[in-house]
């Protein structure tokens, strides 16, 4: 039986950055896709001929920078086609807003003064809340059950750096944090366009309306985030997101990790209470010293270890992880540049969203509590190849748009009701591009149904779980496995569904492989 | 799996046993207490008589409200290897364990005795109720778990004359029954009845299980044949003092289940509570096993329980224990004047190292009233062997007639 000092299972992202940190001390590493392509929901995929598109995932905005800079991503090839980009809230009179992104400047017809002169002082203060969580993206999460001294440490590093806000800023951070985004807003601003393009931010890919309690807890969470060393940043990877997976595999394969496509893990095999190796589909039996997951915590824990090694309340804890995605994708390949209404093409580089307003949003959340789809959704639409050309033919377009809310248990049942939402999603696109219709040469819909088959999602979850306070930081996945280790010697977690969460952030993978490190020792 | 709630059940907030017609006739004191939703006898006319029964003819208990799982499927024993810490693929067909189950913490749930009906077909009886997490814990095996505290009723006889008795009523078959061991027989108007030989006594004596519609005939059964050989019928007191002596442990009087602890540190691992020894860390995986051998890696154990043997005879019930008269180590979890053994007992639980490598100089503040006047006693305690009363008839096989 081949054995390597380490196995990883899953080359997406999260999977490929813990490679690579792990074989850079020294360990040899094996990573084991179950697709024939690496990437898992970061991946560039084909939906016409020559037209490309982030399959998933489509805007960088969380990937760590210390990942960039350990791993020298920009030297394996990472490009940017676009960096630090508007956000276009879109109008259905043409009367759109525009959020600059750096120097978060407002722009557009009819804006009051007061929002104007507000919204740049109100965007630095969420950074600098935003920037008290940002330690933590980074390190394991502290134990609250029997904490060792570094895990008090961790607190009081936390606490300190809330406490280092200052009086009036710490009072105010401490009244919102656990509030909703609604109330925020609405306290601040007059500006619908405004107050819904921020709610979209706040709830996109979330099981929660701007309504909903801990709902500014996920916009921090966003802005805490950075690209191109720009805090709250937005851009777009040259080559679409699998063009970050290349990097990362060649910066793994270059510290002499080697990587395994195709090769889909069944079972972790088990002898005396501690890992031994894998089974894969094939029956072949691959042996290793440790096994990190990149794999959903559930599927790693429940399906490929078993209950049987587990005790009941953590086997009841990882059932209850609230998975279900309300998010679809769709991609529509255009043969030429789409217009939008009283919008000029300058902007088309941007992101445009479709959510006039928190009502809107809110309205548009309500029906996937009971299982049905938004008739009217709220949507995050990118034309990636304005930026980029590179993904599309000359002359053509590609459009990449994330379409909420679509629950992932549809009371119809996806497979009946994908082709009347994308329709439904479609015109309403054409409200706003009148014309975009007859540019339509292929179009494709990924329900959550869609995306926990194609790339190894359950429940069609982007973030392999809820992106809620009750499921972060020490919470995720669940306690007990939150700190990258199982109860099962030798075997770690390093999903996004494991702290800090998802989105292309590559943290997940960073801590996992420095907890590996530390537990096992290097060889 | 799940009974419909009956509509008007908070009308009658403590239901009756099938056996209330037979024990409410018996009852003299009144002396009604509350046992897991029932209304049992505390006590009938006397304890000192009852208790006297138990050791020197023979008892009927109504245990009844004992609650009882049926956990069946190709999977039982896996599933039940997995729950409970003993080697269940030791217990044979036709055997009792006894037996706990720990939390993921190593932390006890509850203890109880599990019966192997079939290969497939187990029942687990307990103190307290545990449906949840039993569900919870099936979750990956082909196993089905259902409550039948309801479908089954049971009486305990114990006692020196208690094979006298059922001999005296036709079951002489009963006599090749080991300790720990069940068989079916057929008892006349009672039907197949399964008898057990296991208790709650640490003495000779059965346990004998039927449906809700053969309980009276298997009391009047027993009541009949036992009229020769002393039979009384004993509550709930009476068999606590016997349990005391027999050095058994209580769920929720000499520990707190884990899951019911609020307070995280008054849960107990199973060598906190002196039942170490049931722990099998050898089988494979169960719930609670890594805590467990971190426990006896790192040497976490913080407490245990141990027999105490105290001097005078005023009962050291709810005393604190001290060493060398000052230091506060513990406390009694249970105690009595044993009238068979003639000495002052407790159990207690005290805080390592005391009771195990430290086990001189230990006392029991002791606060006794005369006359609506406060003593304050400190007596000297001396950790002794449990049980305290372990006679050889309680094992010998077959069992004697007295």
């Amino acid at each position: 039986m081949a054995s390597s000092n380490a196995i990883i299972i899953g080359g997406g992202h999260n999977g490929l950055v813990c490679a690579a940190y792990l074989a850079r001390a020294g360990l040899s590493v094996t990573v084991l896709e179950a697709d024939h392509e690496l990437g898992g929901a970061a991946k560039t995929i084909e939906i016409a001929p020559g037209t490309k598109v982030s399959g998933c995932a489509h805007i960088l905005n969380q990937l760590h920078p210390k990942v960039v800079t350990d791993l020298q991503l920009e030297e394996f090839g990472l490009e940017y086609a676009a960096a630090d980009m508007d956000t276009v809230a879109l109008d259905s009179d043409g009367k759109h807003l525009v959020i600059k992104g750096g120097d978060a400047e407002l722009s557009g017809d009819g804006i009051a003064t007061g929002d104007r002169e507000v919204w740049p002082e109100f965007r630095a203060r969420l950074m600098r809340f935003a920037d008290t969580l940002k330690p933590m993206l980074g390190q394991t999460p502290p134990r609250l059950k029997s904490p060792e001294g570094r895990d008090s440490l961790a607190l009081a590093k936390l606490g300190w750096s809330v406490r280092k806000l200052g009086r009036d800023d710490m009072r105010e951070f401490l009244r919102v944090i656990l509030i909703n985004v609604a109330d925020l807003l609405e306290d601040e601003f007059e500006d619908d366009r405004l107050k819904g393009a921020v709610a979209l931010d706040a709830v996109l890919g979330t099981h929660q309306g701007p309504r909903s309690p801990g709902s500014l807890f996920s916009l921090l969470y966003r802005y805490a985030g950075e690209a191109l060393g720009q805090q709250g940043a937005l851009a777009l990877p040259k080559g679409g997101m699998g063009a970050v997976t290349q990097a990362l595999a060649q910066a793994a394969e270059a510290e002499g990790a080697s990587i395994v496509t195709g090769a889909m893990v069944e079972k972790i095999l088990v002898e005396d209470d501690r890992v031994k190796g894998v089974r894969l589909a094939t029956g072949d039996e691959l042996g290793a010293d440790c096994i990190v997951s990149a794999a959903n915590p559930r599927t790693t824990l429940l399906g490929m270890l078993g209950p049987e090694h587990l005790d009941t309340g953590l086997v009841r804890r990882l059932r209850n992880i609230r998975m279900q995605g309300n998010a679809a994708k769709l991609h529509l390949a255009l043969d030429g540049v789409p217009e939008f209404k009283n919008l000029d093409r300058l902007h088309l580089d941007g992101r445009l969203v479709i959510a006039p307003g928190i009502d809107y949003v809110e309205r548009a959340f309500n029906p996937s509590k009971y299982g049905h789809y938004s008739p009217e959704p709220v949507i995050e639409l990118t034309i990636p190849s304005i930026a980029d050309p590179s993904l599309a033919p000359a002359g053509k377009h590609v459009v990449s748009a994330v379409v909420q809310y679509a629950p992932f248990e549809l009371k119809a049942g996806w497979d009946e009701a994908s082709k009347a939402f994308q329709e439904k999603v479609i015109d309403l696109i054409a409200q706003y591009a009148p014309h975009i219709r007859e540019q339509i040469t292929a179009a494709q819909l990924l329900t959550p149904a869609d995306l926990e088959t194609k790339f190894r999602l359950p429940g069609g979850h982007w973030h392999h779980g809820e992106l809620a306070i009750d499921q972060m930081l020490m919470l995720r996945p669940v306690p007990g496995v939150a700190q990258y280790a199982t109860p099962m010697p030798g075997l770690y977690l390093c999903s996004a569904g494991s702290h800090p969460g998802g989105g292309v952030m590559g943290a997940a993978g960073m801590n996992a492989a420095a907890r590996v490190i530390e537990l096992e020792g290097r060889p | 799996m799940t009974k419909a709630a009956a509509r008007e059940h908070f009308r009658t907030p403590l239901l009756t046993t099938p056996f209330h017609e037979r024990t409410s006739a018996l009852v003299e004191t009144n002396d009604w207490a509350p046992w897991s939703g029932y209304t049992v006898a505390n006590v009938y006319r006397d304890l000192e008589l009852e208790y006297s029964a138990i050791r020197n003819s023979a008892t009927l208990f109504d245990l009844t409200p004992m609650i009882k799982y049926r956990i069946e499927g190709p999977d039982a024993e896996r599933y039940l290897n997995r729950l409970t810490v003993r080697n269940v693929a030791k217990l044979r067909p036709g055997r009792v364990q006894y037996t706990l189950w720990c939390d993921d913490d190593g932390k006890v749930l509850d203890d109880g005795t599990l019966f192997r009906l079939g290969p497939n077909e187990l029942r687990l009886c307990s103190q307290e109720r545990h449906l949840p997490w039993l569900h919870a814990a099936a979750f990956g095996y082909d196993v089905s778990i259902e409550d039948v505290s309801e479908d089954i009723v049971g009486l305990a006889l114990q006692g020196p004359t208690s094979f006298a008795v059922l001999k005296e009523a036709g079951l002489d078959d009963a006599g090749g029954l080991r300790s720990f061991a069940m068989q079916n027989l057929a008892f006349g108007a009672a039907g197949d009845v399964m008898i057990s030989r296991t208790g709650f006594t640490g003495d000779l004596g059965y346990e004998l299980w039927t449906t809700p519609d053969k309980s009276l005939a298997l009391w009047d059964q027993l009541w009949q044949a036992g009229q020769h050989h002393g039979i009384m019928a004993i509550g709930s007191a009476a068999l606590n003092m016997a349990r005391i002596e027999a050095g058994f442990v209580m769920t929720n009087s000499d520990f707190v289940a884990a899951e019911q602890a609020v307070r995280a540190n008054r849960r107990r691992s199973p060598h906190e509570i002196g039942l170490g020894w049931l722990v099998d860390l050898e089988k494979g995986h169960f719930n609670g096993r890594r805590a467990l051998v971190a426990e006896q890696e790192i040497g976490t154990a913080r407490w245990c329980l141990v027999g105490l043997d105290i001097d005078g005879n005023k009962p050291a019930e709810q005393s604190l224990v001290y060493h060398g008269k000052r230091k506060e180590i513990g406390h009694v979890t249970a105690a009595m004047w044993s009238p068979t053994c003639k000495r002052n007992i407790a159990l207690a639980c005290l805080k390592r190292p005391y009771g195990e490598t430290a086990v001189d100089d230990l006392w029991v503040d002791i606060y006794v009233a005369r006359e609506l006047e406060w003593h304050r006693l400190m007596e000297r305690a001396q950790v002794v062997e449990r049980p305290f009363f372990n006679p050889p008839r309680r094992r010998a096989t077959p069992p004697a007639l007295f």
